[in-house]
C-alpha cells in the first residue's frame, strides 16, 4: 500500500510528531523519577532526623542524669572520707590533754590506733604549739621540732578551729595534705595535725571508673591539682567559669559541660563542689566513649537509611518507570481506542451508505434480471424462433442475467456488512448456532455437490456473544468452503470441543487450499482471489472482526491440494458464582422474540 | 390436475408483473398483490392457493408479520420468502415461523419454479394425509354406527 504523496507526507509527520512524543516522553520519566525520589527520600530523612534528634537527646539527657549520680555520690564519698577523718582528729585532740598528746610514746600509740581504725590513712601525727613548733611528732618522717612558724597551712591552721590544707610538698618533700585541729592549753592555742595518706585518697578519688575514658581528680579554686592523675588538667579559666556558673546555683550540686582537649577530642566535664567548696571534683570522659551506644545506634541507623535510600531510590525508579509506562501504553490504547471510534465511525456510515444504496438497487436489479428473464421466455415464442438474430439476443440476455447476478452478489455483501445486526450479548449455544447455520446452507451445499458433516462435543458450555454475529461467522466460513470446492464439490467438517478456558469451533474443507502467498493476507478488506463478480473480500474481514471483538482468535491453516482448515477460539465467559453457564433462559427469551418476530 | 395457483407478494409493481408473465408462461395460476394486507384480503377469497412467494420487505405490513398471519389463517398454504436483504436472521426467522423455503432476490426464475413445485407438492401431500385421515374417521364412524 503505497498511499498518495499527502498520505505519504502525512504519515513522515505524524512520525515525526510521535518521535518528539517519545522524547518528552523520557524527559518526563526521568521528571518523575526524580520527583519521586527525591520526595521519598526528603520524608525519609525528615523522619529519620527528627528521630535521630529525639533519641540524641533523650539519650544526652539520660547519660548526663546518669554521670550526675554518679559523680554526686562520690563526692559525698570523698566528703565523708574527709568529715571523718577530720572528726577522729578533733575527737582525739578534745578528749586527750595536751600533756598527753605532747608524749610522744602516747601519740604514737593513738597513731597507731588511728591507723588500725581508718585503714592506714593517716601517716602521722604531730602536735605543734602556738609558735609553730612541733612538739611532738609520731610517724615515718623525722620531723621532730620541726618549725612549721612560716608555713601556710599553719598560718590558717592557727587561725581557726580545724583546718584541711591543700596538698602541698612541705619539709618532706612529698606530696601530701593535713588535717589540723586548734586546741588551748592554760590560754595557748596548740595544733593536733595529721598527715592524710595521699596514696590512699587518690584512690579514692579514682574509683570512679565509668567507660574506658572516665576518671576524676580534684582540684583547688586556683586550679592545682589535689590528686595525681593522667588526664590534662582543666585550664584555670575554664575551672574559674565552671565556678562562677555554679555558684549562680542554676546546676544544682554539679556542673556538666564539654570542653575540646588535645588533639581534638571533646570532654565531657562534670564538676562537684567539695570540701566546702575549697576543692572541684572534677570528671572527665571522652564524648565518643560517653555517647559509645549512642554512636553504634547512630552508625546503624545511617546504615539503615542509606540502605532504605538505596531502596527508596531503586523502588522509585522502578515503580515510576512502571506506572509511566503503563500510563504511557494507556494513552497509546486511548489513542489508538480513539482512532479506531472514528474509523468504526466512519465505517459505520459508509456502511448505512452503502446499505442504503445495495437496498434500492437491488430492487431495480431484480426488475432487470426478470424483464431480461421475460424477454427469454418470449424468445421462445414461434415468431422469435427464426429471426436471425436469435443468437445475438440470447447473448445479451445471458450477459444481462451474469451481470444481474454480480450486482447481487455485490448488493447483498455490502447489506451483510453494514447491516445492522442485532450485536446484543446472550448466553448462547455454539452447536445450536452451527446446526442452525448448517440448516440454512443445507440447500446450496447440496446443489454444490458439498457434504457438511458435524462433529459436535456435547454439553459445551455457554458462551456470551451475540448469536447473529456468530451466525453471520459461520455462515461466511461455509459460504466461503463451498465457494473454494465448486464446481467439483467435497466436504465439509465442522467440529466444536472446548480446550481450555476457551472453546474451539474448526471449519476444514478438503478443497484447493490456499498458496501460502495468500495466507497472510486473506482477512484484510476487500482481499479476494475469486473472479471479478464473485466475491467482495469482505466475508473473512467480517470473521475476523467479529471474533476479535468477543476477545477470540481466528487462525487458518491451509495445504494447497488437500484442504483449509479455520480455527476459531472463543474464550468462555469469567464464571460469577457459578462455574460455568448453562443453557439459561436467555436463549429461550431469544427465541421467543425471534418467534414473536420483533 | 389443475395448475397450482401462486400469489406473489411485493411492493415492487413492475417485478410482480414481469414475475406473473414469467411463472403464467411456465404453467402457473399467478394471483399477485402490493402488499401484505392486499395479500390477505385476496387470500380470503381464494383459499385453494397453493403457495405465496412473500417479500420480506415491504411498506406496512411487512413479510414476517404476513407470513405469521397467513399460517394463522391458512396453514395449509405454503409460503416462500423473498428477501432483499442477504441476512440469515430473516431467513431463519421465516423457516422458523414456517415458511417453505426462502430465496435471495434477484432469483434464478427455475430455481423459483422449482420450490414452487416442492411447496405444492408439499401441499397435495398435506392435503392427501387430511383427506384420508377424515376418510379413516368417517370410516370408523361408519363401522362403529
Amino acid at each position: 500500500m503505497s498511499g498518495s504523496p499527502e498520505d505519504r507526507h502525512t504519515k513522515k509527520r505524524m512520525g515525526l510528531y510521535h518521535v518528539e512524543t517519545a522524547g518528552d516522553g523520557r524527559s518526563t520519566l526521568k521528571k518523575r523519577v526524580f520527583s519521586v525520589v527525591v520526595l521519598s527520600i526528603a520524608a525519609m530523612i525528615a523522619v529519620s532526623a527528627l528521630i535521630l534528634y529525639h533519641f540524641y537527646h533523650s539519650y544526652r539527657d539520660k547519660t548526663y542524669a546518669h554521670l550526675n549520680i554518679l559523680v554526686e555520690k562520690h563526692r559525698r564519698d570523698i566528703d565523708s572520707f574527709l568529715k571523718e577523718n577530720l572528726g577522729a582528729i578533733r575527737f582525739i585532740a578534745k578528749i586527750f590533754t595536751f600533756d598527753e598528746l605532747r608524749d610522744a610514746s602516747f601519740l604514737e600509740n593513738c597513731l597507731m590506733n588511728l591507723q588500725s581504725h581508718f585503714n592506714n590513712v593517716f601517716v602521722d601525727l604531730g602536735v605543734i604549739n602556738a609558735r609553730g613548733v612541733q612538739i611532738a611528732y609520731a610517724g615515718p618522717f623525722r620531723l621532730g621540732k620541726a618549725l612549721y612558724t612560716e608555713a601556710p597551712w599553719f598560718k590558717k591552721a592557727i587561725q581557726s578551729e580545724y583546718f584541711i590544707s591543700d596538698v602541698f610538698m612541705g619539709l618532706r618533700g612529698l606530696p601530701h595534705f593535713i588535717i589540723a585541729v586548734r586546741e588551748n592549753h592554760n590560754g595557748h592555742a596548740w595544733i593536733l595535725r595529721a598527715t592524710i595518706d595521699f596514696v590512699a585518697f587518690n584512690n579514692l578519688v579514682e574509683s570512679i571508673q565509668v567507660g574506658e575514658t572516665g576518671l576524676a581528680y580534684i582540684v583547688n579554686r586556683g586550679g592545682s591539682l589535689q590528686t595525681k592523675t593522667r588526664a590534662d588538667v582543666m585550664k584555670e579559666g575554664e575551672i574559674l567559669t565552671i565556678l562562677g556558673e555554679m555558684e549562680k546555683g542554676r546546676y544544682g550540686q554539679t556542673y556538666i559541660t564539654t570542653i575540646s582537649g588535645r588533639g581534638g577530642n571533646k570532654y565531657l566535664y562534670v564538676a562537684a563542689l567539695l570540701k566546702d567548696g575549697q576543692w572541684l571534683l572534677i570528671y572527665r570522659q571522652k564524648i565518643s566513649d560517653a555517647f559509645r551506644e549512642y554512636n553504634h545506634a547512630l552508625r546503624v541507623a545511617i546504615a539503615i537509611i542509606l540502605l532504605g535510600g538505596v531502596c527508596v531510590v531503586a523502588m522509585g525508579i522502578l515503580l515510576t518507570s512502571r506506572v509511566t509506562r503503563q500510563m504511557e501504553k494507556g494513552e497509546r490504547e486511548r489513542e489508538a481506542m480513539s482512532a479506531q471510534i472514528v474509523e468504526s465511525g466512519k465505517l459505520a456510515a459508509v456502511g448505512e451508505l452503502a446499505a442504503g444504496i445495495a437496498h434500492e438497487i437491488n430492487n431495480p436489479v431484480a426488475i432487470m434480471v426478470e424483464e431480461a428473464g421475460w424477454i427469454e421466455d418470449l424468445l421462445e415464442e414461434e415468431e422469435f424462433r427464426e429471426s436471425k438474430s436469435l443468437k445475438e439476443f440470447h447473448r445479451a440476455l445471458e450477459q444481462i442475467r451474469t451481470q444481474g447476478r454480480r450486482c447481487k452478489e455485490i448488493t447483498h455483501k455490502l447489506l451483510s456488512f453494514a447491516r445492522k445486526t442485532d450485536s446484543r450479548i446472550h448466553n448462547v449455544k455454539l452447536n445450536q448456532i452451527i446446526e442452525e447455520v448448517v440448516s440454512v446452507t443445507a440447500q446450496r451445499a447440496k446443489y454444490a455437490k458439498v457434504a457438511i458433516e458435524k462433529n459436535l462435543q456435547e454439553d459445551l458450555p455457554c458462551l456470551r456473544l451475540s448469536s447473529t454475529e456468530m451466525q453471520q461467522v459461520i455462515l461466511n466460513l461455509i459460504n466461503n468452503a463451498i465457494d473454494a470446492m465448486e464446481p467439483d464439490g467435497g466436504r465439509i467438517m465442522i467440529t466444536t470441543r472446548s480446550d481450555q478456558n476457551a472453546l474451539v469451533v474448526e471449519v476444514e474443507d478438503n478443497g484447493p487450499g490456499i498458496p501460502e502467498a495468500n495466507l497472510a493476507r486473506i482477512f484484510e478488506p476487500f482481499f479476494t482471489t475469486k473472479a471479478v463478480g464473485k466475491g467482495t473480500g469482505l466475508g473473512l474481514s467480517i470473521c475476523y472482526g467479529i471474533i476479535k471483538k468477543i476477545g477470540g482468535d481466528i487462525e487458518v491453516e491451509s495445504h494447497v491440494g488437500k484442504g483449509t482448515t479455520f480455527r476459531i477460539k472463543i474464550p468462555l465467559p469469567v464464571a460469577r458464582g457459578s462455574a460455568t453457564l448453562s443453557a439459561t433462559s436467555d436463549q429461550t427469551s431469544d427465541s421467543d422474540r425471534m418467534n414473536r418476530g420483533v | 390436475m389443475q395448475a397450482p395457483l401462486v400469489m406473489i407478494v411485493d411492493d415492487e409493481a413492475p417485478f410482480v408483473e414481469t414475475m406473473t408473465k414469467r411463472l403464467e408462461k411456465r404453467d402457473l395460476r399467478i394471483l399477485s398483490a402490493l402488499s401484505g394486507e392486499e395479500a390477505l384480503e385476496k387470500l380470503g377469497k381464494n383459499q385453494n392457493t397453493d403457495v405465496v412467494i412473500l417479500d420480506v420487505k415491504m411498506p406496512g405490513m411487512d413479510g414476517v408479520e404476513t407470513l405469521k398471519r397467513i399460517k394463522r389463517d391458512f396453514p395449509l398454504i405454503e409460503v416462500i420468502m423473498l428477501t432483499g436483504h442477504g441476512t440469515i436472521e430473516s431467513a431463519i426467522e421465516g423457516m422458523k415461523l414456517g415458511a417453505f423455503d426462502y430465496l435471495l432476490k434477484p432469483c434464478e426464475i427455475e430455481d423459483l419454479q422449482a420450490k414452487i413445485l416442492q411447496a405444492v407438492e408439499k401441499r397435495r401431500e398435506h392435503e392427501e394425509r387430511i383427506k384420508q385421515a377424515k376418510v379413516r374417521e368417517a370410516l370408523i364412524r361408519h363401522g362403529a354406527s
